[in-house]
Parts: C-alpha cells; structure tokens; sequence
C-alpha cells in the first residue's frame, strides 16, 4: 500500500507527470546515444560538447530562437576549433578537448551573468525539469524524434564507423559525414539533456547508460535495449526519488544510474567483478593442482 | 580477358615533405596474384592505401579497372584487408556481424540483408571454416580465427580486386594454408589479388608475379624472373642478414 501511494502521490502534480515523462523520454534518447558514445571512446567528447553549448543557449535565448540551434552552433564549432587547434599546433588533443570547452563555457557564463534576462544560470547548470515550460517540452519532443530516427536509419553504419571506420571508407561510406551527424546528434542530446539534468551533469546521461549496458552483453542489439531501460529507469525513478526526498532531480537521476552502473560491474554475468574473481581463482587452482 | 585490373601512374607519396613511395608505375592484369615484396618501411603499406585513396598522392595517377577508387569501391570491386585491423576486440559484434558488414555496399539504407546477402556470409565463413563460430563474439577468437574472419568478410565482399597487406603475419600454418589455397582459387576466377609478405619462400609457390619495392619499385614481372639475387639484394639494401636468409628461403 505504502509502495502504491509512493508511486501515486507525486501523479497528482500536473507538473511531475510532465517531468516524469520527459525525463522518461530524454532517458530514451541520451542512453541511446550513448552506446556509440562508449564504443566510439567520446566520453570526453560528450563532456566537452556538452559545455560548450553553454554561449549558444544563452545567445539563443537573448534572439528567441530555439535552443537547439544555438547549442547545435556551438557544439559542432566546438569540435570543429578543436580539430582546427590540433592540427596547427603540437599540442595533444586532450588538453586541447579541455582547454576549448572550458573556454567556450566560461563564455558562457559571462554571457549570462551580463545579460538580463529570463535565463537563470543554475536552470541551465542543474536543469529545471520540475518547471519545464510547454515551449521546451514541444523541443525535447522534436529533437528526440530527430535523434531516434537518425539513429535508427544510420544504426548499421554507424556501428560500423565506431568499429572499424577503415573497411566503412573502403566500402565507399562517406566517414567525414557519418562523423558530423554523430557529433550533431551529440549537441542535439546535450541540449534535451540540459532540461532535466544540467549541464553539468548530461554527460552522465551520455555515458554511464551505455557503459553498464556494455558491461552486461555481447551484441549491440541488447546492448541498445539494455541501455535504453536502464536510462528510462534511472529518470523516473530519479524524480520520483526526488520528489520524495525534495532534492536536486538531476542528482537523483545520475546517482540512481551510478547506482545501476555499480551493480553491472560487480554482478554482470559474464564481464562482471565477481565472476571474473571466480574465473581467476579457478584458473589459479588448476595451475596448482597441476 | 586480358585487361588492366590495377593501374598505378607514376604515383609519389609524401608524409610530411618526406617521399614514402617514388615515381611507382604498375598495371596488372586480371586474374594475377601479385606478390609485394620489401623490408619494413619500404612504402608497401603506403602503396595499399593509395590505391585504396587513403593517402593522397602528390602525383600520379591510380585507376581500378578503368574507374577512379570511390567509384571502383562504390561499385563493390575492391576488398581490402589491412596489415592489423585497427578494431576495439571487446566491441559487442559477433563473427556473423563483421562478415556481414562486407555486404553493405550492396544493401539498402537501412542495411537490411536479403537472401543473396546472407547466402554470401554463409559462403564465405564456410570457405574459412568458421561458420560453426558464427555467433562468437569477436572478442573471444584466437588470432588465426580473427584473421580469418576478416579474410571472410572479403570474401563476402566478392570484389574483382582483392588488396592484403601482410595478411600472413602472426597467423598458424593451417590459416595461412587455408588462405592460399583460396587465393589461388579465386585468381582463377579472373580476381586480381595484390599481397604483401615476408613469406618469400611461399611466394614462388602461389604467386605469378611479383614486385619488389623500396620506397620506388626496383622490379616487377613474373615471380622467376624478377626474383634474383641481384635484385633481391637491391630490395634489401644489400643488408647482408636478410639477404642471404631471404636467398634461402627461395631456394
Ligand atoms: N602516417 C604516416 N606518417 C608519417 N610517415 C609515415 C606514415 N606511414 C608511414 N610512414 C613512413 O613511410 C615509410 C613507408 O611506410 P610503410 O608504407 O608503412 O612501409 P611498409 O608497409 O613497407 O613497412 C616509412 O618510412 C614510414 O615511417
Ligand atoms: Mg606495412
């Protein structure tokens, strides 16, 4: 009874049905992006593309255009000024990964500091998805669908050009283009993103979905359902704990996903902590018994 | 038929100003196995990846039975097998998976297989003897089973113009047998087949002709003839050691 009204009594809050589905929705989109973010090793990528969106929200905000725009600008920029760094310079790509998108984020932030208006910096670094507007909500709605169906209809390729993006050229796949849509659908996501959890955290959602669905199966398929219901799980029950608890609903979100992580590593069947401790110790009994 | 399969036009590769391949001219016929011979950074590599249009050559030009190589890999012609595949083993793909991923230019969008596709994959891993190990993730083969996985997914491609940079190294007898035996049968299907090896001593046995490079093609023509002691010592720069073992080997 006690586990029915747990689960009722935020429903009766128009605004937490909304955030629930929302976030729900978002789980979807970032956990499946997050497959081929882990296999295609962008975990820094996702992170650094997800500030440097930070200018171009904010300048998307002070135009009225959508926020998607902006942070899509912003984020494809970003990559692009940090393969234009590393190619004139001798500087290794990871502190050019660091230094371009704290760069463009601080940016950011004097971008919202000097300009009044509506936008609140801790909406944009924590996420807001308890006040979600209709207005974002329509753009969430919209950028997921681009998201899915890019994804669905590329699905093949795009698994090719993270495993082996040399037999994806020598079959005459155009890997510049493939490269480009991967990191677009990375902005996109960084910014459906942003509306639930922050900036701050929506590498999170980018990352940590795919990681423990790589650690629980052998083939994409199910490494896709896997991530995708651990990401749907982890948002709803995030707010859910959030509502109950009164704290920050991205936190709530990411804890529960670090939660789930934890647990593939240390119980996944196969590639887990303790079944590898097991096959260590078997393997170390026979060499003595031998 | 007799036409020029690979035509290579006084190509020159440059890394960084530094010349990797000079002036290098070849054509070959279809239904050859050329061998490409030369000590490490010769520039056999580099010739692969120029033809497969992954370098850009300063000069020259290369041309795929008449077309340029994204046509000629538009049209499915040309299967490649690089010296190791730069892949992430752990990646969750099975045997059946990397096979099929030969098949793409030949599907829809969306890649989905029909009936000739698969039949492909199915003859192609039954021609390595990995068909029973199709649903193995990459991950858990030994080195001989990768590689002939790769060497499947070619197969699967059913090019006319097959290109293998030391498909033989770090592989067992068996797979290296296997592979030959295949090689040898597919040239009689008027493939053309260009192969780097250290092997010289199997080179005489399955290869027709053969070229020798150091960083510009010092010979090329039919296996017997090219392969003397004169030239052998141009290819290894008189370097004592690899010349007289490589003299053994070919006698
Ligand atoms: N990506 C590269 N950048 C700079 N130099 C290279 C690169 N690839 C190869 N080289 C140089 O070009 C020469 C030929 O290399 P390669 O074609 O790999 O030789 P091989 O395959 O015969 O061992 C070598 O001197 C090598 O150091
Ligand atoms: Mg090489």
């Amino acid at each position: 009874m006690d586990l029915i009204q747990w689960f009722a009594a935020p429903l009766q809050h128009g605004f937490m049905i909304k955030a629930i589905l929302v976030s729900a929705l978002v789980g979807v989109v970032c956990s499946a992006l997050s497959c081929y973010m882990t296999l295609k090793g962008w975990a820094l990528m996702g992170d650094a593309v997800s500030h440097a969106v930070m200018p171009g929200v904010v300048i998307a905000y002070v135009l009225n255009i959508p926020l998607a725009v902006g942070a899509f600008v912003f984020g494809v920029g970003s990559v692009i000024a940090i393969g234009f760094i590393k190619s004139k310079t001798r500087i290794k790509e990871d502190t050019v990964i660091g230094l371009v998108f704290t760069g463009f984020f601080a940016l950011g932030l004097v971008l919202v500091s000097k300009i009044k208006s509506s936008v609140d910096l801790t909406h944009i670094l924590f996420g807001n998805i308890l006040g979600i507007s209709d207005a974002d909500i329509t753009q969430t709605v919209i950028i997921s669908a681009i998201t899915l169906v890019t994804l669905a209809i590329l699905q093949k390729d795009l698994i090719l050009f993270c495993f082996d993006s040399t037999h994806a050229r020598s079959i005459g796949l155009n890997i510049t283009f493939l490269y480009y849509v991967l990191l677009s659908l990375l902005s996109l996501a960084a910014v459906a993103g942003l509306q639930t959890v922050g900036i701050i955290l929506v590498v999170a959602m980018l990352v940590t979905p795919g990681a423990t669905a790589y650690l629980l199966s052998d083939r994409f398929d199910h490494m896709l359902l896997i991530a995708m219901a651990s990401g749907v799980f982890s948002s709803v029950m995030g707010t859910y704990i959030s509502y109950h608890i009164d704290g920050s609903t991205g936190g709530c979100i990411v804890v529960v996903q670090t939660l789930l992580f934890l647990a593939a590593m240390i119980f996944a069947p196969k590639h887990g902590l303790l079944v590898r401790s097991r096959n260590s110790q078997t393997v170390s009994e026979s060499d003595a018994n031998q | 038929m007799n036409s020029v399969s690979i035509d290579i036009e006084n190509v020159t590769v440059t890394y960084h100003s530094k010349v990797a391949l000079h002036q290098a001219a070849l054509q070959l016929k279809a239904g050859t196995i050329c061998g490409l011979v030369g000590m490490n950074g010769a520039g056999k590599s580099t010739l692969f990846k120029a033809i497969m249009g992954f370098v850009k050559p300063v000069s020259g030009k290369i041309l795929i039975n008449g077309l340029t190589i994204r046509q000629a890999q538009k049209s499915n012609l040309v299967a490649y097998v690089p010296q190791s595949e730069e892949v992430d083993w752990n990646f969750p793909v099975s045997v059946y998976d990397v096979v099929m991923m030969g098949r793409y230019g030949y599907m829809n969008l969306l890649r989905v297989p029909r009936s000739c596709d698969k039949k492909a994959v199915r003859d192609s891993l039954e021609r390595v003897e990995m068909w029973q190990m199709r649903d193995r993730p990459i991950g858990e083969l030994s080195g001989g089973q990768k590689k002939r996985t790769f060497f499947a997914r070619a197969l699967a491609q059913q090019g006319t113009v097959l290109l293998l940079d030391e498909p033989f190294a770090g592989v067992d007898i068996k797979t290296e047998k296997m592979m030959i035996t295949l090689l040898v049968e597919l040239s009689q299907t008027e493939r053309t087949i260009l192969i780097s090896t250290h092997d010289l001593a199997s080179i005489t046995t399955f290869c027709d002709q053969v070229v020798l490079i150091n960083r510009s093609i010092l010979a090329y023509g039919k296996t017997s003839e090219v392969f003397t002691e004169e030239n052998l010592s141009r290819t290894f720069g008189g370097a004592v050691g690899d010349f007289s073992s490589a003299k053994r080997q070919v006698n």
